[in-house]
């Protein structure tokens, strides 16, 4: 429908009892607009098209009169009657195209940022990150949604995470299913007497797989002698006969008609193959192939039956097909995993595909052209007596044994090589006298207690005293502060909320100043304008602080306020900074130089 | 872990090895004597010998060059000389390290200046702990090991691996650290000892009732720990040093394989040789170096 509107002739009715006012329905792309025949009737509507919700029709095979249904945002319902189903269905479109559209216009604004051209799977990653992370979907709700900070800016400083989750996402190829889905049972109709066959790509690509006689005659048949559909008709023809397990029928079917003939025959493609792999196998029991794989010639899979070697022939052997030959094959389809790729919507481009993946594979298998010579290679190493080979001295690496001192040594003369300015903050020991003098005084000291015996009284009693309060003291202080587990730390004693406020008003602060001092020097409006943002968002931080503090019992009071202290020192010294930056900016736009505006 | 379990026959039995430090820069600088300090140290060990019959007592020396056993309770049942002015078991404790003084001073070489005087005291915990696995060993009933480290001298960077590594040892085989710190500056690796280990730091304010810290503080046996209160420490501080310069740094890079510690970033690890490979980030972030500002 190209044009904007549609005017149809149609009966509005409030309920479904109601006969309905004749009139003239006529839809824009705004609003509804129903004006009655009869100009003194007093049903008029006029409704927007954002008001209205959906839409609901009565169906056309049905006895019922064409009825379209509109509901509206209050769950009322506007009812109009057309005269026939084509209208009915124009109007229908319309609305529904209308629709789609209003529901794509209110979408927009939250989604679009000017700046930012986002792909589907970003979007779908950061949502998958935000659902995963319920940290950081609260900073996400706190700091974008109001306003705070952008979309950008937030993920700007996520990008390990994302690439991340993106790589996540390995490419794992899905095999086929172990259910044998190619094995179609149609659904019959018992009225109308058809029998509908469904089809999925995924079905269509199965079918491909494992009977390559099909996908042959789809290449060369589609699109030159028949359509797709065509061929899929016959092929579900051909598969039906087969259910039906009427082998005469198939063969009168497939005299009259060659390509059904193609599907009602034995693969002889198959066959082909398991003969060619049996020509392979090696000798030497390797047990890739044998005669049995062959099996759809031979009747009951090369089992004798009763120990005689009778085989009932018949003219019609060659349309029968047992179920053990379709399991299989199926089953075989499926161990070699899948080997195309291609989206599965086009059949064509499967079909393709597969044929040239196959055309690789058999290259691949003859590529070297003397596979007999192979065979024999194979074969000499298997036959190989060990006892009577030659010895083949393989070079051997001489043991090396590290010598474990280069590990401590090198570290000692690391130490006395560079500890020369490694010092730091700590003080030097200042020796005035030399060693021997040293190593005299000490032992003069040990002398002169063995000499005197010890101190008397040991330690003299105000000292203990001291000693001993001042310990006292603070055991007691710090089990009161503390806690008695030196390993506790101090968040596990407070009630579990104030635990989570306060770690997520370090993560919130952090987030804060990580956008803060990344904008300095600031040298665009838009720096500018974040900056100030930021500054807004940490000055409301200081009174949720007081809160906290406020909420805690008092005992834990001290305890909180020292946790709060470095929040309280990190955000001063960035509103300290900023302050400065406007000052210093305003000065230097007071100071322009003449004629600078 | 608060304490230690005691797997033993009595429950406040205790083993106590004692470090002591004799690294004679520290103590020609200190203000505390060298002859206090011992007086003081050698009543303690006394002290301890009468808390209970069983209890035993080891003393390690750790020199500047080298470090020695000076005395073993255990094995000194001739009682010495009673004279009266000091406890039996000193006159045997203090020949013994005369002696160790003499040969550490042999021991000593020429020395580059600036190097940090520290005392060998990853050899001495090396030494106490291969001790205990003695006295785990021997079948024995024992009382649990506790090690008690006498420090004053500062912490030597060059050391830290080695004293980690006797630290987690401790560790695995739950033997508490205690340590009292009686120099000037505050020792990391102490403070780390202790609280990885499960004993007891403290750091004396009035090193002439030392005596009185230690036997309020340290005396304690294992068991007796779970209903006595100790002083802890409020923070531990966890620098490490770096393995290339031996600095102490409170940020730095980790290789994956053996946790060597680096300052800088290195193009393989000097320790295990694994070759590190290029950081992702670096790649990324090279290529929009410039900071974004969307157009407006």
């Amino acid at each position: 429908m190209a044009s904007g509107h549609v005017t149809k002739r149609a009966k509005y009715k409030t309920t479904i009892k109601d006969p309905g006012t004749p009139g003239t329905l006529r839809m824009t792309l705004e609003k509804i607009l129903f004006v009655p025949h009869n100009p003194k009737s007093a049903v008029k509507l006029d409704v927007e098209f954002q008001y209205i919700k959906g839409q609901k029709h009565t169906k056309e095979g049905s006895n019922k009169p064409p009825w379209l249904n509109l509901t509206n945002n209050q769950n009322g319902s506007f009812i109009f009657e057309f005269e026939n189903y084509s209208d009915l269905q124009d109007c229908r479109d319309f609305v529904g195209k209308v629709l789609a559209k209003g529901g794509e216009v209110s979408e927009k604004p939250s989604v679009a940022y000017p700046d930012e051209q986002l792909s589907a799977a970003e979007m779908e990653l950061r949502i998958k990150l935000l659902q995963e992370d319920s940290e950081l979907q609260k900073l996400h709700k706190q700091f974008v949604l109001s306003g705070v900070l952008t979309e950008a800016e937030f993920w700007a400083t996520r990008k390990k995470l994302l690439d991340r989750e993106a790589s996540k996402k390995t490419k794992q190829r899905l095999g086929f299913k172990s259910a044998m889905i190619s094995d179609i049972k149609p659904s019959a109709d018992g009225r109308t007497n058809k029998v509908t066959f469904n089809l999925t790509p995924e079905i269509i690509l199965q079918i491909f797989a494992e009977k390559p006689a099909v996908h042959r005659a789809f290449l060369s048949y589609v699109p030159n002698k028949m359509s797709e559909r065509n061929f899929w008709t016959k092929y579900f023809r051909a598969e039906y006969l087969h259910s039906t397990k009427n082998s005469i029928a198939a063969a009168a079917e497939a005299a009259e008609d060659e390509e059904l003939a193609v599907f009602l025959k034995q693969d002889d493609i198959l066959a082909s193959e398991a003969r060619r792999k049996i020509r392979r196998v090696d000798p030497t029991l390797d047990m890739e192939a044998d005669e049995g794989d062959d099996y759809t010639h031979l009747p009951d899979h090369g089992l004798f039956r009763d120990g005689n070697k009778e085989m009932a022939e018949s003219q019609n052997e060659l349309y029968k097909r047992t179920l053990s030959q379709d399991i299989n094959r199926h089953a075989a389809v499926v161990l070699e995993g899948r080997t195309v790729d291609v989206e599965l919507e086009d059949t064509k481009a499967v079909a393709e595909a597969l044929a040239q993946s196959k055309r690789e594979s058999s290259k691949k298998g003859e590529s070297d052209g003397d596979t007999s010579r192979e065979r024999l290679d194979r074969l000499s190493r298997m036959t190989e007596i060990e006892d009577l080979q030659g010895s083949n001295n393989l070079p051997l690496a001489p043991l090396c044994i590290k010598d474990p001192r280069d590990y401590f040594d090198s570290q000692q003369a690391n130490a006395l090589r560079t500890s020369g300015d490694a010092l730091g903050g700590t003080e030097q020991i200042k020796c005035s006298l030399s060693i021997p003098e040293v190593y005299c005084s000490l032992r003069a000291s040990i002398s002169l207690i063995k000499a005197m015996g010890l101190n008397e009284p040991i330690v003299k009693p105000e000292v203990a005293h001291q000693v001993f309060d001042a310990l006292t003291y603070s055991i007691s202080n710090t089990k009161h502060n503390i806690g008695k587990n030196p390993q506790e730390s101090v968040l596990d004693r407070l009630p579990r909320k104030t635990k989570e406020d306060l770690l997520h008003h370090w993560t919130s602060i952090i987030e804060l100043l990580k956008h803060f001092w990344s904008s300095y020097p600031i040298t665009t409006s838009y720096l500018y304008a974040k900056v100030n943002r930021l500054k807004d968002a940490m000055s409301n931080i200081y009174p949720q602080l007081e809160e906290i503090k406020g909420s805690v019992p008092s005992e834990l009071r001290h305890q909180v306020s020292l946790l709060v202290r470095p929040m309280h020192q990190a955000l001063d010294a960035a509103i300290q900074h900023y302050e400065a930056s406007m000052q210093k900016r305003s000065t230097q736009s007071g100071e322009k130089p003449n004629g600078y505006v | 872990m608060a304490s230690a379990p005691s797997k033993l026959y009595a429950d406040d039995v205790s083993l106590v090895v004692v470090l002591l430090d004799t690294n004679l820069f520290f103590w020609s600088s200190s203000s505390v004597s060298f002859s206090q300090f011992l007086s003081q140290v050698l009543a303690f060990l006394n002290a301890i010998l009468t808390l209970n019959q069983l209890n035993q007592v080891v003393v390690i020396a750790t020199g500047y060059n080298s470090c020695d056993y000076i005395f073993d309770s255990a094995l000194d049942l001739n009682r010495g000389i009673e004279n009266g002015r000091m406890p039996a078991m000193s006159s045997s404790l203090l020949q013994k390290l005369e002696k160790f003084l003499i040969k550490d001073e042999q021991l000593s070489k020429e020395e580059p200046e600036g190097r940090i005087k520290s005392s060998l005291f990853s050899g001495s915990l090396s030494m106490s702990l291969c001790y205990m696995q003695r006295v785990f060993r021997s079948g024995a009933l024992h009382p649990h090991p506790r090690i008690l480290c006498l420090q004053g001298s500062p912490d030597g960077p060059e050391q830290y691996v080695a004293i980690m590594n006797a630290i987690f040892s401790a560790q695995r085989s739950k033997v508490p650290i205690d340590s009292c710190y009686i120099g000037a500056q505050n020792s990391a690796f102490l403070q780390q000892a202790s609280y990885i280990t499960g004993g007891v730091h403290h750091k004396p304010q009035n090193l002439d009732g030392l005596f009185q810290y230690l036997m309020t503080i340290f005396a304690t046996d294992l068991h007796s720990r779970s209903f006595i209160h100790l002083p802890k420490s409020v923070g531990v501080d966890f620098r490490a040093s770096c393995f290339c310069h031996k600095n102490t740094i409170d940020m730095g890079y980790i290789c994956s394989v053996c946790l060597s510690i680096f300052c800088k970033h290195q193009k393989k690890c000097s320790t295990c040789g694994s070759v590190f490979g290029q950081a992702q980030s670096e790649v990324a972030s090279a290529s929009d170096k410039k900071r974004k500002t969307p157009e407006t």
